[in-house]
């Protein structure tokens, strides 16, 4: 046992009841001190985290595991917490929302995530996976007497939970028929008593339960809902870290534990990974409202991850990690503008974006630079990290040649959506304005967003540094 | 299952759990359904006894069985509505439920009835509480931690979202 390997965890946690605590000392109008106390204490799991970079070690009877990859994953979700926890200042200001209990719950969350992207035992998975889905179901409820923020957290819990049972219900199958728990385990037991038809099964439900974490089609449909009602940060940490810790469970239980059964998830995650950008992106073409559009949009990116994972080679692993820390930047930074533009217009519904590059010039140009990294333009880091990837999958096409069919419906697809971000940028700046006068945007989402649309450029114009950490961490999973 | 007594009480206690489980989805009245659902729980409590897991039974019995049901039924009673008999709410796709259901449990029927299981060589420790317990804080020390964590993210949401201003 080592408590150091959990130490950026713990100091998330310690944070978290720190700031609780100072809320009740505080007196009601001083409480957005909060907030900036959250940002700043970021730096002790930041710093512990990059302490742990290049360690390679196990722990807590093999449940634990500090790698490469985990270290990855956690510096994206601290990235996106920091920038979520920094968009919310004015947020939780304008709308009533406790704000000590919602920047503690936001801290809760990514402590949860990290120890997602860091066990490998299917007890601890499970929990993990459920400390973090119950606290970003209150987030998604935390507006007070809004309708459809308690909607939103109603319908997440509740098809979370039936999620949540199809996952038990697999990691049962498996446990039945491998005596174990460790990922490692079960995969020498698989390899030596083969892939029975219950392991089929039992692969089945743990995909299906991920699947939900990470809202592929058709685990897909309480995305849309939740994402309009939750409060629009919290929408965007769901989108990017909620959605990157699903995959770090994914990659790790897959090309782990369910290695010796590849010829059973390849096509599956095939099939999944082409029907989920489709559906994503033309169902995204009909949408008004701009949190509902992202939703779908996320839904598809979705879909192009998981093309990484039907190749399940070291470099489309890598692939992935690259295009979940593109598009986390990316997408952050256009829910950023989207938080800067309704506080001011009042309204998220795409027709009210007419004009509004003239009346806020700044926050235009950063979501314009966004949505267009969104769908894959050059310089941004959405067209490098697009390459990347699918150049990946075609090289692993050699030895499976549905993978060369799947490249071509990725591409197909990133030309469709090409389309619909297109249309909100057209809107912003050839849309009539209502009126011509200037919005004023609140300082901190200014930084936010500066912040993301800097991080989107230098990943799209100097990658390298990102790719190779990428490449280092895949190496991990393939020893 | 070799013993025909521990035989029959698995199926009795089967046939309890299934209708139990069926009637608090199906019945209309949203006070019997919970009545039922202690019933089941109850139920479950009866199986780990069959698998010699006392303390689990125990446990299930206390928490599930007691705490969960009291906590229910007060939510209930705190919620009072004005038409009881009628207070379980259901909506027109119940047909396409039950096929959904039939097809999974045909599959896994099928399916799990020509499967080996892996069963343990050794036989349960009795009593095993003791062993329980040393797993749990010992082998099981992270999942343990991480659902106290979680019990307190619980404690606070069930604050932010329940506290009137």
């Amino acid at each position: 046992m080592n408590l150091n390997l959990l130490l950026p965890e713990i100091s998330l946690c310690v944070l978290a009841v720190v700031l609780i605590v100072i809320d009740l000392l505080l007196p009601q109008g001083r409480k957005s001190i909060l907030g900036y106390i959250a940002l700043v204490g970021l730096a002790f799991p930041a710093v512990f985290t990059l302490s742990l970079a290049g360690v390679q070690q196990v722990s807590f009877s093999g449940a634990l595991v500090v790698d490469q990859v985990s270290v990855f994953f956690k510096l994206l979700f601290l990235i996106a917490a920091a920038l979520v926890i920094l968009s919310s200042f004015d947020y939780t200001r304008r709308l009533s929302i406790l704000q000590g209990e919602y920047y503690a719950l936001v801290l809760f969350a990514t402590s949860g995530m990290m120890l997602m992207a860091s066990t490998r035992e299917l007890i601890s998975i499970y929990i993990a996976l459920e400390f973090t889905s119950i606290t970003l179901y209150v987030l998604a409820a935390s507006i007070r007497n809004d309708a459809k923020s308690s909607e939103a957290g109603l319908k997440y819990l509740l098809l979370g939970a039936l999620s949540s049972g199809a996952l038990l219900y697999g990691m049962a199958l498996t446990f039945g028929l491998t005596g174990s728990t460790v990922l490692n385990d079960i995969a020498s037991a698989l390899a030596q008593r083969g892939i029975s038809a219950a392991a089929v099964l039992g692969l089945v439900f743990i995909a299906a339960g991920f699947g939900f974490k990470i809202a592929t089609v058709p685990f897909h449909m309480w995305a849309p809902d939740v994402y309009e009602g939750a409060p629009t940060p919290i929408t965007a940490f769901l989108s990017v870290a909620s959605k990157a810790a699903g995959f770090a469970l994914v990659l790790r239980v897959f090309l782990t534990a369910f290695e010796p059964a590849e010829k059973t998830w390849l096509p599956l995650f095939m099939v999944l990974a082409a029907v989920t950008m489709t559906l994503g992106n033309f169902v995204a073409i009909r949408q008004t409202n701009i949190k509902r559009m992202l939703a779908y949009s996320s839904i598809a990116h979705a879909g192009y991850v998981l093309t990484g994972l039907a190749a399940a080679t070291a470099g489309a692993t890598s692939g992935m990690l690259v295009y979940l820390l593109a598009y986390t930047l990316t997408n952050l930074g256009a829910f950023i503008a989207i938080i800067a533009f309704s506080g001011q217009v009042g309204s998220d519904q795409i027709e009210d974006y007419n004009g509004l590059s003239r009346r806020a010039p700044v926050v235009s140009l950063g979501l314009a630079i966004c949505l267009l990294s969104l769908a894959g333009v050059p310089p941004m880091a959405g067209f490098i990290s697009k390459v990347y990837l699918f150049a990946a999958v075609f090289d692993a096409a050699a030895k499976n040649s549905g993978l060369y069919y799947l490249v071509v419906i990725a591409l197909l697809n990133s030309a469709v959506s090409i389309f619909y971000y297109l249309r909100v940028v057209k809107a912003m700046y050839f849309g009539p304005a209502a009126t011509e006068e200037s919005l004023h945007t609140a300082f901190s989402l200014r930084v936010a967003l500066s912040a993301a649309v800097a991080g989107v450029l230098i990943v799209g114009i100097y990658p390298t540094p990102v790719m190779q950490a990428a490449s280092v961490a895949a190496q991990v999973l393939f020893h | 299952m070799n013993d025909p007594i521990i035989a029959i009480a698995f199926f009795v206690l089967a046939a309890v759990l299934l209708i139990s489980a069926l009637a608090v989805v199906m019945l209309r009245n949203i006070v019997h359904s919970a009545l039922f659902l202690a019933l089941a729980f109850v139920s479950v409590a009866g199986f780990y006894i069959l698998l010699n897991a006392e303390f689990l039974a125990a446990v299930q019995i206390l928490i599930y069985a007691g705490a969960v049901m009291i906590l229910l039924l007060f939510a209930i009673m705190l919620t009072q509505r004005a038409n009881t008999p009628m207070s379980n709410v259901s909506n027109s796709q119940a047909g396409l439920a039950a096929i959904v259901a039939a097809a999974v449990f045909v599959v896994l029927a099928f399916v799990l009835s020509k499967t080996s299981w892996l069963t343990g060589a050794a036989a349960v420790t009795q009593p095993n509480t003791e062993v329980l317990g040393k797993a749990l804080f010992d082998y099981y020390v992270l999942p343990f931690e991480i659902a106290s964590v979680l019990l307190l993210v619980a404690m606070i949401g069930a604050i932010v979202i329940a506290r009137e201003d």
